[in-house]
């Protein structure tokens, strides 16, 4: 197979006007006889849906919760980078640009990087322009802070709000082309697959969650904006109904997935509480900032943590990081709270737990400085844990956050598959093997208000108006035929055990093999498990009702079964990828202090996987990665 | 802890729903109101019962897909508290509690828990947006808010959109919803150009919705998981009475 990434020639710099130059245009009079399909609004979905609707087109957006509102970015908090140099710090696109890709380990394509630092500035200006209501200076312009990864201060935030007021932004945009008629929205309609026509994805077959009516959706071209797939590990800071069907299903009729080991663990979660718990939150990585981490020196301390004195606590990552401290980044301060409580000096129920303490900081900057900073993360502790961080230093996890990899696009964000366009989180493009704060807010609306527009145009163009298949294709009714069958066969099984024991079972074993550390035995481990947990799957799920209403059990028992595949492929890719980068941590390459050591001769490459039918290893496509623009360094941050 | 659960069952829009008690044993303080239904669900499923539907997404109090009455409160006894954020410690050993669905002329159920929320869509979609098409936006800077002007309209814009207000108030009105768009938009110079329209719609919009009107009753702030101030019902008012004054409602036009 060719993987050709159609990145435009010239200088990084002028890649992305020349192309934009050179793609053809759709004749105005002709953009209504397109008809585009997205899947998703989240920020990537819901800023190309309104995009393409002013453009013209036709357009059909599809979500799983009961509003396009309610899409999962709305949970992000912290902030949106973008090069304005405001600051007058030194900022610009190029470092901005040169951050991410060495952020990102060397495992990202910089072309794509180069664009998105680009109209990274654009983004800021179109969500002022609709009136997102960022933080200000006193002086009536925007405010930034500091964010991991970066010695600029380029993030834009409101509040701890961020990702909610970006969305309702691009939610209102959608909104308005809803009122025009230029979008239909479909919420509450799942998609279960895509159809491919000739080689041409040209449509996709969805589930009515109310009435459980299935149904075809024919376009000229299909967008997936669909988001990430944290929750193959049960456990995440994503939402609920966070899933890999939509990618998975497309996986499996073609396109190549990208890169699925690559997935970012956040230091400062609450830990998990027990059994019966459903769902991580995360802690603003703010608090670092002034915390100060640690565990007991002894294991096994079972002492309350004021009754420990300074010589009996060992703050690890000041003693193992004298230089970052408490503020190492993500990926090595994660691994090194693992480490302690593998050790048994974890703290809190169960023992997976670190003491991240602000007492030393309530000293020195007195509590009214802590209470307007971090008061509101104190009451969410609080309402979550029951213990008053005022008495007690919180206890934090890391927990599964983020994934970088996805379904493999070109620098149009085209998949393979012709026609089958993937944006946001969904794909795998910008952040290589580790993604920096605050820049999948940018990613996600970078590709849909400023990408797709350009690029779905000069797709269109070699689309014949009016050419689309109508919904009677035999394609369409075999891939009705086939989700039919798939819910029926869900249904009837009948089994003892319910989907989510399955799922938590797949989670203990992503999570213990193919978590933080990752080793050969252990993914083998894992390769081996995986399988045998689907068997059963299959044979002994239990799920109630029926497939003509609002089926929760259903919905998420379709999502498990592709969780159940999709683990399979990540541990896979996680196994022969034979080095460590960014969050992909292989036990068996780390230099002496603990970092992930690179093997750029050999894995310099996206490993983008082809689907070659059930029971048979996948196939790996290799697409190199040329650095022509930052030069392959060990990444440091001592 | 012991709890007595009594949830509302409906199997669909038509039937007619009744309450069912389930005991609850063993409940872990540190659950959340929604671990605490997953808990029974699983226990439903094992037994061949049909597990209890109801919204749910974030479980961080963010994205407003949950929510019922909890023993006749929207989301439950804690005060600024989303329904996925409300932990059993509110709750004593022994406790019988009873949730309901959202209740509203507007909201039709569904199933169970489970209500039809998209008239709130419909409301944003009559005009609660700038209208600004994609990369028309001058630079972010050129235009300075005052911080305190950005502050306000942040706490309006923090809205989820959960329909807790809507519930909790006798007449069924979305106004606190509504006002929170408007004051949102209007306090910002971007939302000037459509601040009339914007009121004349929304508010004809709210009322073909079948939403009722709004007699102050206060009981929409007193539930707001976000704590959104009743206050900006008085501006909408304002920006409506000028509106009316001035102009009629017309329909949305492209840009
Ligand atoms: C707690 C948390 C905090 C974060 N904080 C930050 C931050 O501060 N800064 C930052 O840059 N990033 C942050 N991130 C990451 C960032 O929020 C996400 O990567 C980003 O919002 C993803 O956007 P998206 O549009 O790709 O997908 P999403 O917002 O996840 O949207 C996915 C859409 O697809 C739909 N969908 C999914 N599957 C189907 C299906 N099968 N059928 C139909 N529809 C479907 C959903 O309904 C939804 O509309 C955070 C993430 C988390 C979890
Ligand atoms: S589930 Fe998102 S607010 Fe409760």
């Amino acid at each position: 197979m060719d993987l050709n990434s159609k990145v435009p020639s010239g200088p990084i710099e002028k890649k992305w006007e020349k192309h934009r130059f050179d793609m053809k245009l759709v004749n105005p009079s002709n953009k209504r006889k397109y008809k585009i399909i997205v899947v998703g609004t989240g920020l990537a979905g819901g800023a190309a849906a309104a995009s393409l609707g002013q453009l013209g087109y036709e357009v059909e957006a599809f979500c799983y919760q009961d509003s396009a509102r309610r899409a999962h970015s709305i949970a992000a908090q912290g902030g949106i980078n973008a090069a304005k140099n405001y600051q007058n710090d030194g900022d610009s696109v190029f470092r901005l640009f040169y951050d991410t890709v060495k952020g990102g380990d060397f495992r990202s394509r910089e072309a794509n990087v180069y664009r998105l630092a680009e109209v990274s500035n654009g983004i800021i200006d179109q969500c002022v322009a609709l009136g997102v209501p960022f933080a200000r200076e006193y002086s009536g312009y925007l405010a930034n802070r500091s964010f991991g990864g970066a010695q600029v201060s380029r993030t834009f935030y409101a509040r701890g709000q961020t990702g909610q007021q970006l969305l309702l932004g691009a939610y209102a945009a959608l909104s308005r082309e809803v009122a025009l008629g230029s979008v239909k929205m479909f919420p509450r309609h799942e998609m279960l697959e895509l159809v491919v026509i000739d080689g041409h994805a040209k449509g996709i077959v969805v589930r009515d969650m109310v009435t459980g009516t299935i149904s075809s959706h024919v376009a000229d071209t299909v967008i997936l904006a669909t988001g990430g797939y944290s929750n193959v590990f049960y456990l995440s800071t994503n939402a609920k109904g966070c899933n890999t069907t939509a990618i998975w299903r497309a996986h499996r009729k073609g396109a190549l997935f990208a890169n699925p080991c690559y997935t970012q663990i956040h230091p400062t979660c609450i830990p998990v509480a027990g059994e019966h718990q459903s769902k991580l939150t995360l802690m603003s990585e703010s608090l670092r900032n002034d915390g100060r981490v640690w565990v007991p020196k002894k294991a096994g301390d079972q002492r309350k943590p004021w009754e420990i004195p300074e010589d009996d606590r060992d703050y690890y990552l000041e003693r193992i990081y004298p230089s970052y401290g408490n503020l190492a980044p993500r990926d090595v301060s994660s691994r090194a709270a693992k480490r302690m409580c593998d050790e048994g000096r974890g703290v809190g129920p169960g023992g997976r737990g670190v003491y991240l303490d602000l007492f030393d900081a309530m000293d020195r900057l007195g509590r009214d400085v802590i209470a307007a900073r971090y008061g509101n993360l104190f009451e969410m502790y609080e309402r979550i844990t029951g213990e008053d961080p005022w008495k007690w230093p919180m206890r934090i996890y890391p927990a599964v956050h983020y994934t970088m990899g996805g379904l493999w696009v070109d620098y149009n964000l085209m998949s393979n598959l012709d026609g089958l366009h993937v944006l946001g989180e969904a794909n795998f493009s910008d952040h290589g093997a580790n993604r920096l704060g605050a820049s999948a807010l940018m990613q996600g609306l970078a590709d849909g208000y400023f990408v797709i527009p350009y690029t779905i145009a000069d797709y269109l163009t070699k689309v014949k108006p009016g050419s689309r298949p109508s919904v009677d294709h035999p394609a369409f009714k075999e891939a009705e035929r086939e989700v039919e069958a798939r819910t029926k066969k869900l249904l009837s099984i009948g089994g003892t055990k319910t989907v989510d024991e399955f799922h938590k079972e797949l989670g203990q074993v992503m999570w213990e093999y193919v978590g933080m550390g990752r080793n050969e035995a252990g993914l083998k481990t894992a390769l081996q498990k995986i399988p045998q947990i689907r068997e059963r799957f299959w044979k002994e799920v239990r799920v109630p009702g029926s497939g003509a209403d609002l089926n929760q059990e259903l919905e998420k028992a379709g999502r498990v079964a592709d969780f159940l595949e999709m683990g399979e492929l990540l541990a896979y890719d996680a196994l022969m990828r034979d080095e460590s980068c960014g969050a992909h941590f292989r036990e068996e390459h780390q230099t002496p202090d603990g970092e992930a050591l690179r093997n750029d001769e050999k894995y310099a490459y996206v490993a983008a996987w082809e689907y070659k039918g059930e029971g048979k290893s996948p196939e790996l496509h290799k697409e190199p990665l040329e650095f022509e623009n930052v030069h392959l360094a060990q990444r440091s941050y001592k | 802890m012991k709890l007595t659960l009594k949830i509302w069952r409906q199997e669909s829009p038509e039937d007619k729903g009744r309450l069912v008690s389930y005991e609850m044993d063993g409940v872990a303080e540190d659950t959340s109101f929604l671990e605490l239904l997953d808990i029974l669900n699983q226990r439903l499923i094992k037994k061949g019962e049909h597990p209890v539907t109801f919204d749910h997404d974030c479980r961080e109090g963010i994205c407003g897909s949950c929510g019922f009455m909890i023993s006749g409160i929207a989301h439950g006894p804690q005060k600024l508290t989303t329904t996925c954020q409300l932990f059993m410690r509110q709750f004593k050993d022994g406790d019988t509690i009873v949730a309901e669905p959202f209740r509203s002329r507007a909201f039709p159920v569904i199933k169970d828990l489970v209500v039809d929320r998209s008239a709130l869509d419909k409301i944003v979609q009559a005009g609660g947006f700038i209208s600004a098409r994609t990369g028309s936006g001058p630079d972010g800077n050129a235009i300075p808010i005052s911080k305190e002007k950005a502050d306000r309209s942040m706490d309006a814009a923090a809205c989820i959109g959960c329909g807790a207000c809507v519930a909790a108030c006798p007449n069924g009105s979305a106004m606190l919803f509504t006002a929170a768009k408007i004051s949102h938009l209007g306090l910002l110079p971007q939302g000037q150009p459509e601040r009339k329209q914007r009121a004349l719609r929304m508010v004809a919009k709210m009322q073909e919705l079948g939403f009722g009107a709004c007699s102050n009753h206060g009981e929409c702030e007193a539930v707001c998981p976000k704590g959104i101030s009743i206050d900006f019902i008085a501006r909408l008012n304002r920006d409506y009475m000028v509106a009316s004054a001035l102009e009629t409602v017309e329909p949305v036009k492209k840009v």
